[in-house]
């Protein structure tokens, strides 16, 4: 039986969940049924659990999982947004130990092609209507570009708010840009770029120290992960 | 009819009362046993007064305007009150003094966190008593307090504030760069840490030893060969720790890296840790500054166990399991136990 060394981790399921199995997988961890069974949820031979991605803090959080992976998309948007530009926000309580360099996708701003929409509304209306699965995360970025928007908290496909007229832009992670492209979209900002990071939970950081620092020490010393 | 109660706050009936009250005669005994006398004061203060302990993410977070105008806080620790009661009631009286508490204090929430707004603390202030014995003696509290409640696997993890800041001073990271690095390291992202170093043009060795110190964790062994700028806090944590009685000793996790978010701690810092539970139980330290800001100025070092948490852990270690075993139950029988 090959765990990693007794701790639990928490798995993505979804587009990082690849890229996770992998490195499980050159840690010398066995993953022929993860790879296979996909309606399972708990794997207890390896020590894994998994789960849709922006539920692996929530899990990490609590003690549930020793540590997981997760973009850094889902950190940031689980930051509390406090209002007024204070830099008073504090997000869960998990520990970012290491940048797994895998997953990497750019947060961008983006709206349909000619004349940009949002900037004419801004002018004319004073305000941008932005939709998003990401409402803090864009609301945060336009309070500190000083711009004031309405923001649009959608679940589905963000795309098709602009086109529907319901909004003049959208923020969204893309990999390659291609659904905007399909969808006449186009990049107009960059808010920052996301990939693939490992968390912990603080009493497992410490209770399990040594079991935790050699993974990470075997994460390093791997081809893909440590790119910052 | 239902009436509800805000969140984070909750009704505590015969039967958990019974169990607290255990835990709370308990840790009150070894306090006694201690000398540690307890002191009540009140759950609202004037928000102008409490204000000198800036505690930055315990700040309080409840206020309230009395008849007059004036503004009121609902307490979020006993340290700062503690403090304001030694300047004020015992300006003269020879130290060290020891007082304990059990007292409700008031945080803000994160919605469905599950976190509690009104939270149980029992803890103890030893005023006037510098490190190391003052640190030592506090630790040999805390761990009977755990003993004596009957938790079994717990550790305490003890770091010291100092060391960071002396890290980064000695190796010269400009002034305008620190405080962020701090803040990074106090959320232990330490992807961030090492970003922000490289943002703040440090690199080679000091960014090494900025990015690796602060993640050491372990036994007593960690506290010989730090490197040179970490010496002077690693030998005031090595002086506690030569204090400590065995049964205690073996308790102790040393933590470079652990700093409380909480402004007003300068030396030693400690938070106490069980497998049953994801998060602190507890935790303390030294302010010897804290009592100066209300105008007596002494050294001081003290510690608060969350009640609903000691007791959260405690039904945990009894029932065998942490939160996965929890979880790996449901899956074999298919139902929870």
């Amino acid at each position: 039986m090959s765990t990693a060394n007794g701790l639990t981790i928490a798995v993505p399921r979804g587009a990082l969940f690849e890229g996770t199995v992998e490195l499980l997988s050159s840690l010398g961890i066995d993953t022929a049924e993860l790879r296979t069974n996909d309606r399972k949820l708990l794997f207890e031979d390896i020590g894994v659990v998994t789960m849709r991605p922006s539920d692996v803090p929530t899990y990490v959080e609590a003690g549930a999982a020793d540590i997981g992976v997760t973009g850094k998309d889902v950190l940031l948007e689980q930051l509390a947004h406090s209002g007024g530009g204070a830099s008073q926000s504090t997000g869960r309580d998990v520990y970012e130990l290491l940048d797994l360099g895998f997953g990497r996708c750019t947060m961008v701003l983006a709206s349909k092609a000619g004349p940009d929409p949002a900037l004419e509304s801004l002018r004319r209306l004073g305000v941008m209507r932005v939709a998003t699965k990401y409402p803090r995360i864009a609301a945060r970025y336009l309070e500190e570009t000083g711009r004031q928007g309405e923001i649009v908290e959608v679940k589905g496909s963000v795309e098709l708010a602009p086109l529907t007229g319901m909004v003049e832009a959208i923020v969204d992670l893309t990999a390659t840009g291609t659904t905007l492209r399909e969808n006449n979209l186009v990049v107009r900002e960059e808010l920052m770029v996301c990939t693939a990071r490992l968390i912990a939970n603080p009493v497992a950081h410490k209770l399990k120290a040594a079991r935790i620092d050699e993974l990470l020490e075997r994460l390093r010393g791997l081809p893909v992960a440590g790119k910052a | 009819m239902i009436h509800p109660i805000p969140s984070g706050t909750r009704d505590v009936l015969p039967q958990e009362t019974g169990e607290v009250r255990a835990i709370t005669d308990t840790l009150r005994g070894v306090f006694d046993r201690h000398k540690y006398g307890e002191i009540y004061t009140p759950a609202l203060e004037y928000e102008s007064v409490l204000a000198r302990a800036d505690m930055a993410e315990a700040r309080p977070a409840y206020r309230v305007f009395d008849e007059t105008g004036t503004v009121l806080m609902l307490r979020s620790d006993m340290t700062a009150p503690i403090a304001r009661v030694v300047a004020t009631r015992y300006a003269d009286s020879e130290v060290p003094l020891r007082f304990c508490y059990f007292a409700h204090t008031y945080r803000g929430v994160r919605p469905q966190r599950g976190q509690l707004r009104e939270m149980l603390q029992a803890g103890i202030e030893l005023i006037g008593a510098p490190a190391p014995e003052g640190t030592a003696e506090a630790l040999t509290v805390l761990c009977d307090s755990l003993q004596a409640v009957g938790l079994k696997d717990f550790r305490i993890g003890v770091g010291d504030a100092s060391l960071f800041p002396a890290l980064m001073e000695s190796l010269q990271v400009s002034e305008d760069h620190r405080g962020g690095l701090l803040e990074a390291l106090v959320r232990r992202n330490f992807v961030a840490l090492e970003h922000r170093l490289h943002e703040a043009g440090v690199s080679g060795e000091a960014a090494g030893l900025l990015l690796e110190v602060p993640q050491l964790r372990g036994g007593p062994e960690l506290l010989t060969d730090v490197p040179a700028p970490a010496v002077e806090a690693v030998t005031g944590m090595r002086r506690v720790y030569e204090l400590l009685e065995e049964s205690v000793a073996a308790r102790v996790i040393f933590d470079l890296g652990l700093v409380r978010n909480i402004d007003y701690y300068t030396g030693a810092v400690f938070e106490v840790y069980d497998p049953a539970l994801g998060a602190p139980i507890g935790g303390g330290g030294r302010y010897d500054d804290l009592l100066g800001r209300f105008g007596r100025s002494l050294p001081a070092v003290g510690f608060a166990l969350y009640v609903d948490s000691l007791h959260q852990a405690l039904a945990g270690e009894e029932r065998g399991t942490g939160a996965l075993a929890e979880l790996r139950s449901v899956a074999s029988t298919g139902e929870p136990r």
